[in-house]
């Protein structure tokens, strides 16, 4: 961890490399369908005629920029450009079509530098200890973690309990059909081979959260987003001071996102959606989460970008990756020579600590480069007519959706289930509740399937489910999750009583 | 530096012997696509990652990786025939995968569908326990299974697989009762095994290299010992009849033409014959296979078989 590691990931070279990264991942990731994990595959042989921390260096400095480029289809189209961007939906379109997507922009950037830097530090300083938490969770801790996050359909479906719940239980029903990945059986395909591959999160994403908005510029007259009279810059004072205000926030959310992070299989989706729920669970009665609440930005931005420093903690220190592009990025290091694992730090310290502070300045980078894109983005989008628009975003969703594995199925189902979600839509049933019960469902299904098999041959099924202390928390916390909005609710009808 | 520079002198040899026999009935036009049907981060992912360099010296062209994950390789494999078939193209194949897959129910291709050409290596089944377990030796493990029927718990990676197959196989050679819990993918049985979740993996060999000194492998399915590990004992020297593992291979539309076929078989050999590929993919814990086109329906015909037979029992297959 000495100085020296800082000196050679700050040579002029490693600097234009983690500068490219950044701008070429947050253009990649700001694409719906073009993912982190697709521009690392593409990008990995060049990096193999480099030395192994300049190669590093540009990875983590592409899947940082991703992560973030996320945000701005989020914000400016209502879809997530990564799975990771889901939750910045929430709050990040209705700011935008108030006409402050230059101030949603500008807030994303800075959550994402803040969760991207404490992510890093996590990486930096505790990466040992913290890669115990990536096993401490069994699969009974899955099962429970996956139930706490569709416990959240609960909290963020204010109004309609029953509608999220119906559209979560309808996101679980979607991702059991096809080939199940631990129990190898093939499941409600009625015989069609198109039904074999399932529902895949990407193509899903895209058809729900993207197909309804293209349907509904063609069926209204309205303005994509309001136009101001003069497009400012992205307004970067106002945004600084809104999240300095949000320390609180920022900091809880990346924390949330590190340790979200650490666990693989969980990823960025999870983490955006937990931060941002404890966000509203924690905020104060005059902030409406849901209709353009700045700190609802803030978490989910912040948490994203701190699991790309969190899932590196197990890829380096275990060999087990967190993510897809932490497998990736894995994969390289092989190639290179490189032995992750337990024996890494004291074998090959000096390639990874170059590493990790090149991702400390790929993060810092993301600064001036994300307001920056941000900034053309935004005027682009606002200004472009929406007849460009539309057929321009619509193109982008068949090839983005195509691109994933190459296959037109895929493209047929996120056409159909883009126009189900409109039609349901219509009936007030949110795309969000079904994305996380896609998301979710394989992952509650292999931890109960694995819990169940090896709590019935230790004879001891209750003690599996219940006896253990994370699964306690998680229990508890899903409790509060779920019974904090009825209690709120009775209150405040209670209050409405005695003021009548 | 010194071996980069080697690659190079080797790769201009290798481009003036090309051009010294000349008249090649087929060749490359640019880039190659390699799918993996599977996501990344797998032994299919890391081996296809391993050939990329040596692909780019000897031939000159880039091997470009693609994943296609679903339905554990299906929906990849069911899009292989078509797919063009002017070699630019190719796909990674695993055994048992393409073989219990279509035997389980119509996933839109048969085994007989793939015109697979080259079987390059494989990852041994094995046994591995965490470094502190109190497994010291295989046998310790099969005693306790006897004396504890069904509580030793073993994670492998998912349902029908080559570790699935291998329990199936060793439980009833071993006369035992372990149970097997799927995991989704082979990093994720080892966090359990490492977790403390189960008290052993079925898994391969790759994962005692990459885990070095916090596992220990019991026994491996091997004819001979792993160069990497002379300490630990085959199945067969401990008295069972065990060699196999997860086999992989590369495959291309059936369309294509012989020579193209012949092309790329002799492209996966000559890397499979660099003695410094060899040595890397062993540094990685996986073991080396030659089939090449010509031996290949042999192979597939004796590992069917096995396979089949071994799955049907087992109640996976009807």
């Amino acid at each position: 961890m000495e100085f020296g590691h800082f000196l050679s990931a700050l040579t002029p070279f490693n600097l234009v490399l983690a500068l490219f990264g950044v701008v070429a991942g947050t253009v990649v990731g700001s694409i719906p369908g073009l993912t982190a994990t697709m521009a690392l595959a593409v990008l990995v042989p060049i990096t193999f005629s480099m030395d192994p921390a300049s190669a590093l260096i540009l990875l983590g400095a592409i899947y940082t920029g991703a992560i973030y480029g996320g945000a701005y289809a989020a914000i400016l189209l209502n879809t997530p450009g990564t799975p990771s961007a889901i939750a910045t939906t929430f709050d990040g379109y209705p700011m935008a079509k108030r006409g402050d997507g230059d101030l949603a922009v500008a807030l994303a950037c800075f959550a994402s530098v803040v969760g991207g830097l404490v992510g890093a530090f996590s990486l930096l300083l505790l990466a040992p200890p913290l890669s115990k938490v990536a096993l401490a969770f069994g699969p009974i801790e899955y099962f429970w973690l996956s139930i706490f996050g569709l416990s959240l359909i609960a909290s963020l479906s204010t109004g309609n309990l029953m509608k999220g719940l119906a559209g979560g239980a309808f996101g679980m029903l979607l991702s059991t059909v096809g080939v199940a990945e631990v129990s190898a059986d093939i499941r409600l395909t009625f015989g069609s081979q198109m039904l074999v591959g399932g529902f895949g999160v990407i193509g899903a994403l895209i058809g729900l959260y993207c197909i309804p908005v293209l349907i509904d510029l063609v069926a209204t007259p309205d303005r994509h987003l309001k136009m101001e009279e003069d497009v400012r810059s992205v307004r970067i004072g106002e945004a600084f001071r809104i999240a300095a205000r949000s320390k609180i926030n920022l900091i809880r959310s990346s924390v949330i996102g590190t340790l979200i992070g650490i666990l693989p299989g969980a990823g960025g989706s999870v983490a955006g959606l937990v931060a941002y729920s404890e966000a509203k669970r924690t905020g104060k009665p005059h902030q409406k989460f849901g209709e353009g609440e700045p700190d609802g930005i803030l978490a989910t931005e912040s948490a994203n970008n701190a699991t790309v420093g969190g899932g590196f903690i197990p890829t380096l220190v275990l060999g087990i990756p967190g993510t897809p592009p932490d497998a990736i990025v894995l994969g390289a290091l092989l190639v290179q020579g490189v032995r992750t694992g337990p024996t890494m730090f004291s074998q090959s310290g000096s390639i990874v600590f170059t590493f990790i502070y090149g991702l400390l300045i790929a993060t810092v980078l993301m600064l001036p480069a994300g307001l920056l894109i941000g900034r053309y983005a935004y005027k682009s989008i606002v200004n472009i007519p929406k007849a460009v628009l539309v057929p321009t975003v619509g193109f982008m969703t068949i090839i983005g959706t195509f691109s994933i594995r190459n296959s037109v199925t895929d493209v047929i189902l996120m056409l159909g289930l883009g126009v189900f979600g409109w039609v349901v839509g219509r009936f007030g049933f949110a795309a969000s509740p079904i994305v996380l019960g896609l998301i979710l469902g394989p992952i509650a299904e292999q931890g109960f399937v694995q819990g169940w098999t090896i709590g019935s041959a230790t004879g001891n099924l209750f003690g599996m489910f219940f006896g253990r202390p994370i699964s306690q928390g998680i229990i508890a916390f899903t409790l509060i999750t779920l019974i904090l909005p009825l209690y709120t609710a009775r209150r405040r009808r209670r209050k409405e009583r005695e003021q009548t | 530096m010194l071996k980069r520079t080697f690659l190079k002198m080797g790769a201009a040899l290798a481009v003036t012997a090309s051009l010294a026999t000349g008249a090649a009935a087929a060749e490359l036009n640019g880039p190659v696509n390699y799918i993996i049907p599977f996501g990344p981060g797998g032994e299919s992912d890391i081996s296809a990652r391993f050939q990329q360099p040596f692909f780019k010296d000897k031939f000159g062209q880039d091997m470009v990786i693609s994943y296609q994950p679903g339905g554990g390789g299906a929906v990849a494999w069911a899009t292989l025939n078509g797919l063009s078939d002017d070699g630019q193209t190719i796909m990674g194949v695993n055994l048992p995968h393409i073989i219990i897959k279509p035997a389980q129910k119509d996933v839109g291709f048969t085994t007989e569908d793939l015109n697979v050409f080259h079987m390059f290596h494989f990852t041994p089944d094995a046994i591995i326990v965490r470094a502190d377990s109190p497994y010291q030796t295989l046998e310790d493990l099969v005693e306790d299974a006897r004396a504890n029927p069904a509580q030793v718990t073993m994670s492998g990676s998912g349902k029908a697989t080559a570790n699935h197959l291998a329990h199936i196989k060793f439980d009833k050679m071993a006369d035992i009762q372990t149970t097997y819990v799927p995991f989704k993918g082979t990093g994720a049985a080892v966090t359990a095994l490492l977790g403390n979740q189960v008290k052993a993996e079925w898994g391969y060999s790759t994962v005692a290299a990459t885990q070095g000194e916090e596992v220990r492998m019991l026994a491996v399915a091997m004819e001979e010992r792993h160069p990497l590990f002379p300490d630990v004992p085959t199945f067969k020297e401990l008295g069972y009849d065990m060699v196999g593992g997860a086999y992989r291979g590369i495959a291309l539309p059936n369309s294509a033409t012989d020579e193209v076929t012949q092309m790329w078989s002799d492209m996966i050999a000559e890397i499979n014959n660099d003695p410094e590929f060899r040595q890397q993919m062993l540094d990685n814990g996986f073991a080396m296979l030659d089939v090449e086109a010509d031996g290949m329906d042999d192979f597939m015909a004796a590992r069917s078989e096995e396979y089949l037979s071994d799955a049907r029992e087992a109640g996976l297959i009807d």
